[in-house]
């Protein structure tokens, strides 16, 4: 196991110098630095920013002071909120993204894999083609789309639940993570149906039958482990998916958060922002896509037992 | 009065594409300790049969339209579905065909089979877990109270279906349906297999219901048979009576197909060798996590086939029979060694350096299923390797392929289907016919017909035979059954571990095996018809 | 029967037109089918289906309720609703096409090389999928669309490049799977070149998964770009697409909800009808069913 989780890691180590090399250079490379929409601003005034910031010096030099700091933990001071470290904004931003991620993987998880068993313990009934409908509602139904649209039923015109903002009011953290979660909810679900569909089939599932086990002991002891094992897989990419989503959400509702930053930076040019905020975000997905792998390994005792554990 | 008593049983399914019968009327009674042996071809509503006993064909689309099933009191087929889930397990037991998946990959099987004593009787986990190391040890698994913590990968084939048998056993049941118990292992755990059924059964003082395509396997073990076909009862009657003296055509069809006794076509060999194939070895690199290791799968072989001779090759799963058959044909790239065709060495030719030869060496397959081009049709598969090799020109390809077609047994009102129209037998003489396309003279055939159904089996052995004859074929012809390949084949070669054993003519072979793997082959495989007994 | 030609023989019914009468029969697909072609339809033809302009203003009117002269409404510059999504769709539609070729191009050369060459070759192939398959890539989707500007046609090239590495896992299964197979084993040992044993034997029987994921492809890339529009990062007004109306319509969703329930309806309308077609497609082609 540890083995196998060391390869892991390596493999790692080569997609985030990827992701850092790339966002450094084509940030460096963009029109436009971080001061030239300040208009008319003195050249000397100018070039002072530019070797506070180390601008000055050739890009290798730039990249190589870059990672050394990186290694350090340092991502170095933010272009745009003059004083602060990116490190801070970072910290300022993530217990609300990180929050309103593990509610809306939670609503996604829950209401997904519920639903995904009902349906597939019915098939071509009402409880399949209902939940499944859900579903495909889930799928075609954008985040951008739903969100606002949530808001304007529930907010506006039911005012039932706050329109916008993070742990100000209470309920206020519900439809954000709803919202998030919703299409998540919708992929876990149709993952969850077909994968019990085609373990339920399985030869196994009939032994077990065949011994008189109650349904119960039948569904949730036997199928379910090889069931959810595509959905443990999905889970890596999921949170991928979940925190893209959440620039949008986190626009929307006006969350405090790494998405708003993010996006925010991405239109201020704000290099070090844009360049500590990928990488941070980079090293969570593959972070938790290791996880989702191991975890999905771990849950097959074949996979396992290769992987130098017994 | 009888343990089980069915009578007038009929199952039906209904699907988008209409309503059918698959078990029609069937009535059997069974005693204690009797066995009933259940025969059958594929779709003959023999599983089905038993199945709609405990509950488990899946409804819908499966309905039981009438019948009765009393057992112990209690009509199995009216009880509701908790009183029914008492009786599976406890006082009835299934062992299934493939122990490769019947056993859950993932629990460990201890977990597995303590289950019907915790369930059923409300047993104390670690009573249960004694009995269920007790019981695999009297089903011969080494080491119980260890292995019982392992995972189903980690056994065997026959190992599992050990396990599964113990995990039946271990509620202690009146009755056990094995469904084909043994057909997915190979001759030597086979044999063990059912000796352990049998003992298991005269010391429980069990019934069993044993379902089985195989005639020879049945009549070992069964006290009366039934003999369905399309749902419907053939026949039934005692072991004895039923062999000795059949009273439907039907079954004494199916015992006419059983392969048995000496080849009766005479022995075509010449005393001009075809093939030479000398000291042929194939290493397979199999990456597995990261880790490479070597597979010697055949491992330095060397043997000679003559022209016009059918050479049989036999071993069983694992053997390197099939690798060894690509490996003279050159679809897998051999490490070493020498095959000398008609005087041209093989062996390091690429495909272009191939092609002249390929016209003259063909391959037939194992799964007709999977040997055709489900896309292409009839005409199209057949007219192929004709206009590829010249056989026939563009003008006359269509009258070559009907008369291909007439050669191997197919309507030529078929031309225009595609393979998935097809039942698996039809489908193998497309398959033979594109082999013998190109007018080869050497044929590799591999297990052609181990995944058809016995009578389809007859025809086909049949048809090869006249076509080695009509086209003065010389064939290597690779099975794991034995009575095939004695029906068939002038010599035999013996194969085990990539290695040949030995290589006799089929008579010799038979009559003194020189190898000791070879007489247990041997003694595994003798299909026990009543008079054997 | 004993005819002389072939054609005079009853013709089978291949797989293909099995795979037909299977998807006509799916209710779902066949009204995803139809519904695809006319928003298709509508969007092409916005020109003569639509009497207003695309940028033509009614700035009296401002922005007004669904009405006999405007069918879904005006926006706040009086500007016909329906034919700006009618205009919008044409980009949505473009996109999705456009980007999906791409993929569909990248991934399938990707996938069959990697497959059909398997070994060492399939392996480093593989892996550098691998890798990309990690990039945090919405995050660089943005990032490009910041740094490079909103330009369509790069827009079409980073999405496309986004997609390619789930039909190159496809295709390079598919062909994997196939190579096993004994009939592709008997066509080489029958004789036939390379080339042909991918034309006749490998190509026809890998491409139903292709067009099936091909289908499910394009929803995806939609979204994908409706989602960039919405950021801001990717058409620019005046043009528009459903992400971007979509987005303007949030804006003030307050007072004139329509902007916003119209545009998102047209998207998810569409959205759902290419789902349902493409889950029609793949139960229609699936080899495995059909060979029962």
């Amino acid at each position: 196991m540890w083995r196998f989780i060391a390869s892991r890691v390596l493999q790692a180590i080569p997609v985030l110098f990827i992701v850092i090399t790339l966002t450094f250079f084509l940030v460096r490379f963009a029109p436009g630095g971080p001061f030239s929409t300040e208009k008319a601003v003195v050249p000397e005034v100018k070039r002072a920013l530019e070797a506070q910031y180390q601008l000055d010096q050739p890009l290798l030099a730039q990249f190589g002071s870059y990672l050394t700091d990186l290694v350090h933990g340092d991502f170095g001071p933010s272009f745009k909120y003059p004083g602060r470290t990116v490190n801070e904004l970072i910290a300022a931003g993530f217990p609300a993204t990180a929050e309103l991620g593990l509610y809306a993987l939670l609503v996604a998880v829950v209401l997904g894999m519920a639903a995904g068993i009902v349906a597939a313990l019915n098939p071509n009934s009402w409880r399949d083609y209902v939940p499944m409908s859900a579903a495909m509602i889930g799928i075609c139904m954008p985040t951008f789309l739903l969100g606002p649209l949530l808001v304007l039923i529930f907010g506006l015109w039911l005012e039932w639940l706050p329109v916008s903002g993070w742990g100000e009011v209470s309920g206020d953290k519900i439809l954000p993570s709803i919202t998030l979660g919703a299409a998540y909810a919708a992929y876990i679900a149709r993952l969850t149906r077909s994968g019990m569909l085609e373990v339920l089939s399985q030869d196994y599932i009939r032994t077990a039958r065949a011994k008189g086990l109650p349904e119960y002991v039948v569904v949730f002891k036997h199928a379910l482990r090889g069931g959810v094992i595509p959905v443990v897989a999905f889970l890596g990419p999921a949170f991928a998916g979940l925190l893209s989503g959440s620039f949008v959400v986190e626009t929307i509702f006006q969350v405090p958060g790494l998405g708003r930053f993010f996006v925010q930076a991405a239109f201020n040019r704000d290099y070090t922002l844009i360049l500590g905020s990928t990488v941070f975000f980079a090293v969570l997905i593959v972070v938790f896509n290791l996880l989702s792998d191991v975890l999905a390994a771990w849950l097959n005792p074949r996979l396992r037992a290769g992987l130098g554990v017994k | 009065m009888a343990l089980l008593e069915v009578s007038h049983l009929s199952v039906s399914f209904h699907t988008r594409n209409g309503i059918a019968r698959a078990v029609d009327d069937i009535s059997f009674s069974l005693e204690q300790g009797q066995t009933l042996g259940i025969v059958g071809e594929s779709g003959s509503g023999k599983s089905v049969c038993c199945y709609s006993l405990l509950g488990l064909i899946p409804r819908p689309p499966g309905r039981i339209d009438s019948g009765t099933a009393m057992f112990a009191g209690r009509d199995l087929l009216h009880c509701s579905e908790a009183e029914l889930r008492r009786v599976r397990g406890d006082k009835i037991a299934m062992i299934f065909q493939d122990p490769m998946t019947s056993l859950n990959p993932f629990l460990r099987i201890g977990e597995q089979l303590i289950e019907p004593l915790v369930y059923h009787r409300g047993q104390s986990r670690d009573a249960a877990r004694k009995q269920a190391i007790a019981l695999l040890e009297e089903v011969g698994i080494r080491n119980p109270s260890q292995t019982i913590d392992c995972y189903p990968h980690e056994f065997s084939g026959g190992m599992r279906q050990r396990v599964m048998i113990a995990m039946a056993l271990i509620a202690e049941p009146q009755l056990l349906i094995a469904d084909e118990p043994t057909t997915a292992l190979d001759v030597t755990v086979q044999r063990q297999i059912l000796e352990l059924i049998n003992e298991l059964r005269r010391k429980r003082n069990l019934a069993v219901i044993f379902i089985s395509h195989d005639l020879g396997v049945v009549a070992g073990i069964a006290d009366q048979v039934l003999v369905m076909k399309d749902g419907r009862m053939i026949e039934q009657g005692p072991v004895h009576s039923l062999f000795d003296n059949p009273a439907d055509a039907y079954t004494r069809k199916l015992l006419a197909a059983i392969p048995r006794g000496a080849k009766s076509a005479a022995d075509r060999s010449t005393n001009q060798d075809l093939l030479a194939v000398n000291d042929l070895t194939t290493r397979f690199n199999i990456i597995d996590h990261g880790k490479s290791s070597e597979l010697i799968a055949v491992n330095s072989v060397s043997f000679r086939l003559r022209r016009g001779e059918v050479l049989g090759l036999v071993g069983e799963s694992g053997s390197g029979k099939s690798t060894l058959g690509r490996s003279i044909l050159n679809l897998i790239r051999p490490s070493s060694g020498s095959v000398c065709f008609d005087g041209e060495e093989l062996v390091g030719r690429d495909n272009q350096q191939m092609k002249p030869l390929r016209r003259r060496m063909q391959m037939i397959f194992q799964d007709p299923y999977a040997s055709l081009n489900p896309r292409m049709t009839i005409y199209d598969t057949l007219a192929e390797p004709m206009l590829l090799h010249g056989i026939a020109s563009k003008t006359d390809v269509d009258q070559q392929v009907l008369k291909l077609m007439d050669d191997v047994g197919l309507a030529r009102a078929y031309i225009r289907k595609y393979p998935h129209e097809f039942s698996g037998g039809q489908r193998q003489r497309i398959a033979i016919g594109r082999a013998i396309a190109t007018r080869p003279e050497f044929v590799v055939a591999d297990e052609p017909v181990s995944a058809l159904d016995v009578t389809i089996q007859k025809q086909i052995l049949e048809l090869l035979l006249t076509l080695v004859e009509r086209h003065n074929l010389s064939m290597l012809f690779i099975s794991h059954d034995l009575a095939v390949v004695r029906h068939l084949c002038d010599r035999i070669m013996v194969m085990r571990a990539g290695q040949l054993l030995e290589t006799a003519a089929t008579e010799l072979l038979w009559a003194a095996p020189a190898h000791e793997y070879t007489r247990t082959l041997l003694s595994s495989s003798q299909t026990e018809l009543p008079e054997a007994r | 029967m004993n005819a002389t030609r072939i054609e005079d023989y009853e013709q089978g019914t291949s797989l293909w037109r099995d795979a037909w009468i299977r998807l006509r029969k799916n209710r779902l697909a066949v009204i995803g089918g139809m519904t695809l072609i006319v928003v298709t339809l509508l969007c092409l033809l916005a020109p003569f289906v639509s009497p207003y302009g695309y940028e033509q203003q009614d700035l009296v009117l401002g922005a007004a309720g669904p009405s006999a002269r405007h069918w879904l409404g005006t926006d706040v510059f009086g500007r016909d609703l329906l034919t700006r999504i009618l205009y919008g769709g044409r980009i949505s539609l473009m996109v999705g096409l456009i980007a999906t070729g791409v993929a569909l191009i990248i991934g399938v050369t990707w996938g069959a090389i990697a497959g059909y060459a398997g070994g060492r070759v399939d392996a480093v192939m593989m892996r550098f999928v691998d890798i990309v398959y990690a990039l945090p890539f919405m995050i660089f989707v943005v990032l490009l669309m910041v740094v490079f500007g909103r330009n369509l046609l790069l827009l079409f090239l980073v999405i496309g490049a986004v997609e390619w590495l789930t039909m190159a896992r496809i295709v390079r299964g598919q062909v994997q799977g196939l190579k096993q197979l004994e009939f592709i084993e008997a066509a080489v040992s029958l004789g036939l070149s390379g080339w042909t044993i991918i034309r006749r034997h490998l190509i026809p029987n890998a491409i139903g998964p292709v067009i099936v994921y091909t289908t499910l492809t394009i929803p995806s890339v939609m979204l994908l770009e409706a989602f960039i529009s919405f950021l801001g990062l990717g058409i620019q007004p005046p043009q528009s697409s459903w992400g971007s109306l979509i987005a303007e319509g949030v804006e003030t969703m307050e007072e004139f909800p329509w902007l916003l329930i119209f545009p998102g309806m047209a998207l998810s309308l569409t959205l759902f009808a290419l789902n349902f077609l493409g889950d029609g497609l793949r139960d229609a082609l699936d080899v495995r069913t059909s060979r029962d």
